[in-house]
Parts: structure tokens; C-alpha cells; sequence
């Protein structure tokens, strides 16, 4: 059981609360692209065991977007921040690298 | 113009906490810049009350404004008022961004009265911490009772207002009466208010 912090209300939500929305900060790729960039966009994700940023929303509250940096095997929640950003801010990557030393996603680490 | 009907016709149940269905109640949903100062301004004229911080909901008699969320307000008024409500405030917003729906007939109230056990009805059904300290008068939350989605803030210091969609009112009603049935005590919260 997952309790998230909403970062647009402040309601620390309880997961039954919130509605996931997958992998976050996914560039899209859409018509006029290459079908292999069209097929990463819709099929490749990253799975990872550990580290994992995705997208969550408020539905059952606020009902605004946000994204979450969690660990898929503890489900220790690292932090929430505003879903209106292409990669994690400053702050939530210390905080993961403060728990998760050497930890890497996709590009980032 | 026809008569405004409850959605169960103000039916009540009384258990540990007694349930009643409160309303008909006037209720405008208004979205749009939260942080511009005109928009204020024309909410808190129209609403008649202070401006609410976030999640909280500021309350006089029968009306009230809340925050909803942070682009939404909701204005809470006697019934009769809300379609003149809905007039002024588009009128007043004029071009800039907004929305103002009358939402009165969607909604059904309940009220929840009885101190901690209202307290404990609620926390039987919502994943919200209820205790005392926790939640107070002059706050609001928005979150799910059981399968459906409910508002709720406290009326006065023992009773809670709790608004939800119209259609599922005899699901909720149901829900309140199961959490209120004689027997149901928890006692979680008998040391706090």
C-alpha cells in the first residue's frame, strides 16, 4: 500500500485515492516518425526493479496529474513533484541518490 | 420553475451517529485562475465570504466557498440563489477565463451528526485520517466513500456535511447507515473532541 503526498493539494493519498498513469516523462513520438521510434513510444518501458519515476493522478481528490519517484521493490515513496516537467527536478534526483546510491533510469542517474 | 426535490426525498437513519439527508442546497462549481486577485475578488463577492486557503472552506449560515482543487472553488449558497449566482459571477469574470456551472441538482448532502462517532462513520468509509487533531472545522477534503467519489467538511464541531453525485445518493445513504448500525462503535477517536 502505497501513501503518496499530492504535491497540487498537499492530501497525503492513500493509493486507493489515486489512479496510476504509467511511466512518466515519455517523449512522444506520433505521425510522420520512424516506426521504431513509434514503437518505443507505445511499447517500450522500463520495468525497473528499484528506481522508477511514474505518473500518478488525484482522482478521487483534486483531480490533477503529478508524477512520483518510487521504488518498485520497497514501495518507498522518494518524493512527488509537478507533472508540468520533462525530468525529475534537482531535488527529488538527491533525495533517490541519498537512498538509492548508484541508481540509474533510462538516462538518468 | 419546478420544485426542488431531494434525491431520497430526506430520509434519516439513526444509529451510533445519525444520518440525514440535508438540501436542497445551492451549489456553483467555479474554475479558472485561483491566484489572479480579479478573480478573487469576484469570487468572494458573489460567495459572500472570505477567500479559502488551500483545502480549506470558509462557511457563514447557508453560505460558503471551498477549495476544490487548484483551479476550482466551489460556491455553496441557499438554493434559490445559485442561478442568479452563476449570472453574476459571468458577467463580473467577463473575458477572462472561467467556468460557473450551477451543480445544485447534481449534488446530494448528507449530514453526519454525533461527535467521534461521526468521526468513526467516516473513517470506516474514506481513506482519511479522522482523528481530531487531524481534521477540523474550516477544512475540507475531497475523496472517496467506499466506490464513489464524496466532499465532506465539518458543519460544526460534532457534524460533518458530506456532498456527492446525485445518482449514487441512495448507495451513499445505504453506505452511512451500514458504517452507522448500533453496534458499530470503535471508540478510536473517544479521547479527542
Amino acid at each position: 500500500m502505497l501513501i503518496v503526498e499530492c504535491p497540487n493539494c498537499g492530501v497525503m493519498a492513500e493509493e486507493t485515492e489515486l489512479v496510476p498513469g504509467g511511466e512518466a516523462h515519455l517523449k512522444r513520438f506520433g505521425p510522420e516518425s520512424s516506426d521504431a521510434d513509434f514503437e518505443s513510444y507505445l511499447f517500450q518501458r522500463e520495468n525497473p526493479r528499484g528506481v522508477h519515476f511514474e505518473r500518478w493522478r488525484h482522482a478521487h481528490g483534486c483531480g490533477k496529474w503529478f508524477h512520483a519517484a518510487r521504488c518498485t521493490q520497497t514501495l518507498e515513496v522518494f518524493g512527488t513533484y509537478s507533472a508540468q516537467t520533462t525530468e525529475p527536478p534537482q531535488d527529488i534526483r538527491e533525495r533517490v541518490t541519498a537512498k538509492r546510491p548508484g541508481w540509474t533510469w533510462r538516462t538518468l542517474s | 420553475m419546478s420544485e426542488p426535490t431531494n434525491a431520497l426525498g430526506g430520509v434519516r437513519y439513526d444509529g451510533i451517529a445519525m444520518i440525514e439527508e440535508a438540501g436542497p442546497r445551492g451549489m456553483v462549481t467555479l474554475r479558472g485562475d485561483l491566484d489572479a486577485p480579479a478573480f478573487q475578488k469576484v469570487a468572494i463577492g458573489v460567495a459572500g465570504v472570505a477567500f479559502p486557503a488551500r483545502r480549506a472552506i470558509v462557511l457563514d449560515g447557508d453560505r460558503g466557498l471551498a477549495w476544490m482543487s487548484p483551479d476550482e472553488l466551489l460556491l455553496m449558497m441557499p438554493y434559490e440563489a445559485a442561478g442568479d449566482a452563476v449570472a453574476a459571477l459571468g458577467e463580473r469574470l467577463g473575458d477572462a477565463h472561467h467556468l460557473a456551472v450551477d451543480v445544485s441538482d447534481a449534488r446530494a448532502v448528507f449530514r453526519v451528526s454525533g461527535g467521534a462517532a461521526a468521526r468513526e462513520v467516516l473513517a470506516k468509509l474514506c481513506p482519511v485520517d479522522l482523528s481530531p487533531a487531524a481534521f477540523e472545522p474550516g477544512q475540507i477534503r475531497r475523496t472517496r466513500a467506499a466506490q464513489v467519489p464524496v466532499a465532506f467538511w465539518m458543519a460544526d464541531d460534532d457534524s460533518f456535511d458530506l456532498v456527492c453525485f446525485r445518482s449514487v445518493a441512495r448507495y451513499v445513504f445505504d453506505l452511512l447507515s451500514t458504517a452507522a448500525a448500533p453496534g458499530g462503535t470503535v471508540g478510536y477517536f473517544r479521547h479527542g473532541a
